[in-house]
């Protein structure tokens, strides 16, 4: 059903600060692994030093004898975890995963081969460096590139096709090229960790960094069959994820392992070596872009071919090859996805996840047809605007795009963009200018909220989803403030607690969608109650603290569950966004320097201006990174990183950030949720890395097709 | 962690009466002994703090400048007489690391920092540096960031410092002092090329301290430049860099002076193109020319091929620079 929503509604309190901010940069907010629990012992994991193979010895004896060590862990002497042994009616999640410590048997290089716990941090740390593991080695595979040949689909037959297949070849304008995206790692700046404690025998409560307190709680209870009740999972401030803390990894399982055997709670922090193994990263993918058009710029014809990694155990996919779909209107796109199984941990969705990865080829190679056409990127775009979903042929529930074309164009200046590559320069610079687009689709799921109001006028939400940064917290107050007509101040958000009432994992930019809509119904139900206790039901302002007063209550709750509706089968449901970046370039040295980007989402009515800032600045910077400077080096014969540290493994700093001028179509969406707001999280990385890529061909004429656009690349 | 001892004496002879025994380690500023020992690539039994030693000023004298082994990276950077008549030098320092660590970092350690070859960094790899004998990793392997001079087939390790860069184009000199008194070594000649003997990154001896760097007045504070081609705007070790240093006079060169990072074992002094540039009118061409002369004997071992390229465009571009004509 249509909503109504006023377009001119002010967002309330326009610029709100994050409520928690206060906490983080004062250090009071406390990340999983800063909690003190009684009786504490520190795990400090061995990784293997081969890539393939079997494990022929381990001995432990100098790591028990040293001192402080109570215990030293390995698949020969690790208890069973019942969740590894049968497979019979478990969810893929358990089934699939590295079972680790239940065999001796190796399949990629850092996979824990034991784990040392001592009481204190620093003597399991030396323990483990005192674990002598033999191994006998078979060959492994790493790369992606050798292996391509076995290449598989991950259902199916990871084949979509709509009009006529590869049409683009008998376009009379057309581009195939080949587009890399290497082994990028999430690697936010708090390293994963866990505490362990186990109250009985079936029972655990695990202090943890991950985005789903829930789903953890499930996979645990499955793990080490107990019921899902006894597990609870606090996960109370996380510390950037970007998607690396979607599921639950190794480390997690050896640190319940851990505290089981030794009958004390146990903490696992990663090294941030272990982050780039153990933790999922973004999967290398090889993509292969066939497109033609018409002398006028309509597309006639997509093929879109991607092989992403994944690992030997587990089928991890995502959706490269959708933006092909659905991005352009466009009669005839055929599409390929295959994986090709390694010796690597598996990887796992990195922000933007398959979607970034598709659209750098997509929008690389659409650009390269504009310079073929001679035809503006913007103008091409237009020309193949799609009006409704390519895919499935349904409206789109609210689509603004060429509005944020016009918007980002405006403030990049991009009519300073000379179509000649090369001929535009500032201080003896060469100056380009590129556009990408992102899209992702607006999901929104389940999720419940208790709404308590107590007779001190504050109110208080509960749900037990995990923050991991965005700001959710601050966009539910504001939801809060909003329809109960109080000051955000007077609100309180607890969450991140698999005890508090059900919410989605914080994944897929689908939290304030689904959480803010439960937020925004429990606050109506609420408001309901007090007017029944009134018997007014005026719209002024309730002064809640004096109903509850005068009826003589300590409190009014509600608990109140939302649900999409089924809107989402009539409509097409996406964020867009688009990317405009400037960049300034020595031709003789290839150094790319990014001079101003302006990011413009069309996300819905935006809630909390301040974060969704935020947002789109993070996801331009994350984008910055994948485009010139992010990539996991593997050295193929051994099957390690070479540059696992932060060091070597360079993600963007201030130094490499212009102003970035983030701008939002701030307009709302009917059909999504009551508040017409849909996720950005992942649009504001998604398109960037082309933007990029495309802004250096304006620039110098060398096209760039393999991430990261280093200056070796680029120099003449 | 191995447990190790750890020591702070006060005095210079303290300090030598110690660190010759085998398994001890001076540390300054820790900034690169500290990852190495969490590493594992190296583990010390002692710790020999030389923080107390007075070895912190910077001060002028009649024939230069005197700097201390434990002035700070950034006291360094920031000194008024090395903006004003070596600012080479700061333009190096401030290329180099971030804030953080050059506030830590100390002149002495910044010379004595190892190779960030991700080969030697890594104990389960080959690493002739690291483990004589067990090979080299790079000279097949990932070597995107390795020498393209005086390399062997037992390593093709870099020195990664900026610092030392503008150092040795500004003719430095080291003042180190041992059991039998000081001696002076010039700043070219105390880091040495792998050879045979790739574990040795310099001439220091087990039982010498570096106690200071001396550098000559020269006329080169208006046209000097630090280049360097990094793979972000900071906090990154250069691909290539390179020191600049020009004394002009009427549009003609008198003296340059050429020394490069991220292609040796050393920083790279470039005599020949030097020597080609003295006498020469400051032009682009005359930067080019001698850019290609710089690049004799230069070799690429695969993935850092790219710096026979880049290595003279950056030479070529650093001389614009310190000329003016960028
Ligand atoms: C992340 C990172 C990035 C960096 N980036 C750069 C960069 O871009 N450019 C750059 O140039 N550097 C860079 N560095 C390196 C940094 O400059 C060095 O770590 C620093 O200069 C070392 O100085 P220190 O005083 O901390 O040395 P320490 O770590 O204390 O010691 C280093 C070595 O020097 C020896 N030593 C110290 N003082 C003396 C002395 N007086 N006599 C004899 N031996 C001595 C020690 O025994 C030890 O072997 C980076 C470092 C890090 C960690």
């Amino acid at each position: 059903m249509k909503k109504e929503i006023n377009l001119n509604m002010p967002s309330s309190s326009e610029g709100m600060s994050r409520i928690d901010g206060r906490l983080k940069v004062t250090g009071a907010a406390k990340y999983s692994a800063e909690y003190t629990v009684e009786g504490l012992t520190y795990g400090v994991l061995v990784g293997s030093t081969i890539t393939k193979g079997t494990i022929t010895a381990i001995d432990t004896k100098a790591a028990e004898r040293a001192p402080g060590v109570i215990a030293v862990i390995t698949h020969v002497n690790a208890i069973k975890v019942p969740g590894f042994q049968s497979e019979a009616g478990k969810p893929s999640a358990v089934r699939a995963q590295l079972k680790v410590f239940d065999d001796n048997k190796i399949v990629y290089n850092g996979q824990p081969v034991a784990v040392v716990i001592a009481n204190t941090y620093e003597r399991a740390l030396y323990g483990a460096s005192l674990v002598k593991t033999q191994y006998s080695k078979e060959q492994h595979e790493t790369s992606l590139n050798a292996s391509i040949g076995k290449g598989f689909p991950p259902h199916g037959d990871g084949l979509y096709k709509r009009g006529i297949q590869d049409a683009w070849k008998s376009a009379p304008y057309k581009v195939e090229q080949e587009y890399i995206v290497p082994t990028d790692t999430h690697n936010p700046m708090e390293l994963h960790a866990i505490i362990a404690k186990w109250e009985a025998d079936d029972k655990v409560t695990v202090w943890d960094k991950t985005q789903g307190v829930k789903a953890t709680q499930h996979d645990i209870a499955q793990l080490f069959n107990i019921p899902v009740d006894n597990v609870q999972v606090n996960s109370k401030f996380v510390g950037g994820a970007f998607g690396s803390a979607l599921r639950t990894w190794p480390h997690e399982v050896v640190a319940l392992i851990a505290a089981k055997m030794v009958k004390r709670p146990v903490k696992l922090v990663l090294s941030r070596a272990d982050m780039f193994t153990s933790v999922g990263h973004r999967p290398y993918t090889w993509q292969k872009i066939g497109i033609g058009a018409t002398a006028d710029g309509k597309l006639t014809g997509i093929t879109h071919e991607a092989y992403g990694q994944t690992s030997t155990f587990e089928n991890f996919t995502e959706g490269p090859v959708g933006v092909s779909q659905g991005l352009y209107a466009c009669p005839n796109v055929n599409t390929k996805y295959n994986l090709v199984a390694l010796n690597i941990g598996t990887p796992t969705w990195m922000r933007g996840p398959g979607e970034a990865t598709g659209a750098f080829a997509l929008e690389s190679a659409l650009d390269e047809l504009s310079y073929l056409l001679k035809i503006d990127p913007i103008e091409l775009r237009l020309r193949n605007y799609a009006e409704t979903d390519p895919e499935s042929g349904k409206p789109f529930s609210s689509k603004f795009l060429n509005e944020a074309y016009q918007m980002g164009a405006d403030h990049i200046g991009w009519a300073e963009r000379k179509p000649e590559p090369g001929t535009l320069k500032k201080d003896g610079l060469l100056v380009g200018y590129g556009i990408g687009c992102g899209m992702f689709g607006a999901y929104r799921s389940g999720a419940t909220i208790k709404a308590k109001m107590t007779a001190d006028g504050i109110l208080l939400l509960q749900t037990a989803v995990s923050d991991i940064g965005p700001g959710t917290g601050t966009a539910m107050v504001l939801i809060a403030a909003e329809q109960m007509g109080i000051p955000a101040g007077n609100i309180r958000f607890e969450n991140g607690a698999s005890d508090l009432p059900q919410a989605p994992t914080q994944g897929g930019s689908a939290t304030t969608a689904s959480v803010g809509s439960a937020v925004h119904y429990a606050c109506i139900e609420l408001k309901e109650k007090f007017q029944k206790l009134t018997g007014n039901d005026s719209p002024k302002a309730i002064d809640y603290a004096q109903v509850l007063k005068q009826h003589n209550l300590p409190l009014l709750e509600v608990t109140t569950k939302s649900t999409a509706g089924d809107d989402r089968d009539k409509y097409a449901m996406n964020s867009w966004s688009v990317h405009f970046v400037k960049v300034l370039v020595n031709a003789a040295t290839g150094v790319v320097k990014i001079d101003k980007v302006a990011s413009v989402a069309d996300s819905g009515h935006i809630i909390s201006p301040k974060t969704a800032r935020s947002q789109v600045v993070g996801g331009a910077i994350g984008g910055i990174g994948m485009a010139l400077m992010e990539e996991a080096v593997m050295d193929h014969r051994y099957g390690r990183y070479i540059n696992n540290n932060f060091a070597d493994y360079h993600v963007a700093v201030n130094a490499d950030i212009p102003q970035i001028d983030a701008q939002f179509v701030n307009k709302p969406d009917p059909y999504i949720n009551p508040m017409g707001a849909k996720g950005m999280a992942e649009i504001a990385l998604i398109g960037m890395a082309a933007a990029v890529a495309n802004a250096v061909y304006n620039a110098t004429g060398k096209r760039v097709r393999e991430l990261p656009i280093t200056p070796d690349k680029v120099m003449a | 962690m191995k447990q190790f001892q750890y020591i702070c004496p006060t005095t210079q002879q303290g300090v030598l009466d110690v660190i010759n025994k085998p398994g001890t380690k001076i540390i300054a500023g820790g900034t690169n002994l500290v990852d190495l020992m969490k590493r594992g690539v190296t583990a010390p039994d002692k710790l020999v703090d030389i923080n107390h030693l007075p070895l912190k000023s910077i001060i002028s004298t009649p024939k230069g400048l005197y700097i201390g082994a434990l002035a700070l990276n950034s006291a360094v950077a920031e000194h008024e007489l090395v903006a004003r008549q070596y600012p080479l030098l700061a333009m190096a320092l401030k290329a180099g690391a971030s804030p953080q660590l050059r506030n830590m970092a100390t002149v002495g350690g910044n010379m004595m920092q190892r190779t960030r070859c991700g080969y030697f960094y890594d104990t389960t790899m080959p690493c002739n540096k690291r483990a004589p004998g067990s090979g080299c990793g790079a000279y097949e392997g990932v070597n995107r960031m390795h020498a393209i001079f005086g390399g062997s087939s037992q390593c093709i390790a870099v020195h990664p410092s900026d610092m030392c860069v503008a150092l040795a184009a500004l003719n430095a000199v080291v003042i180190i002092a041992g059991k039998k008194g000081e001696r002076r070594l010039p700043f070219t000649d105390f880091h040495r090329l792998p050879g045979e003997h790739p574990e040795m990154d310099n001439h220091l001896a087990a039982n010498e301290l570096i106690v200071g760097v001396e550098i000559p007045n020269n006329h080169f504070a208006a046209n000097s430049y630090y280049l360097k081609v990094r793979d972000r705007q900071s906090y990154a070790f250069a691909l290539v860099s390179v020191a600049a240093a020009l004394d002009i006079e009427n549009g003609i060169i008198r003296h340059a002076r050429l020394a490069m990072g991220g292609v040796a074992h050393k920083p790279w002094r470039l005599f020949d193109a030097e020597q080609a540039l003295a006498g020469k009118p400051v032009s682009e061409d005359s930067f080019k020319q001698a850019a290609q002369l710089a690049m004799q004997g230069a070799k690429g071992y695969g993935q850092n091929a790219f710096k026979l390229k880049l290595a003279p465009a950056t030479i070529a571009e650093a001389l614009k620079h310190a000329a003016g004509l960028a």
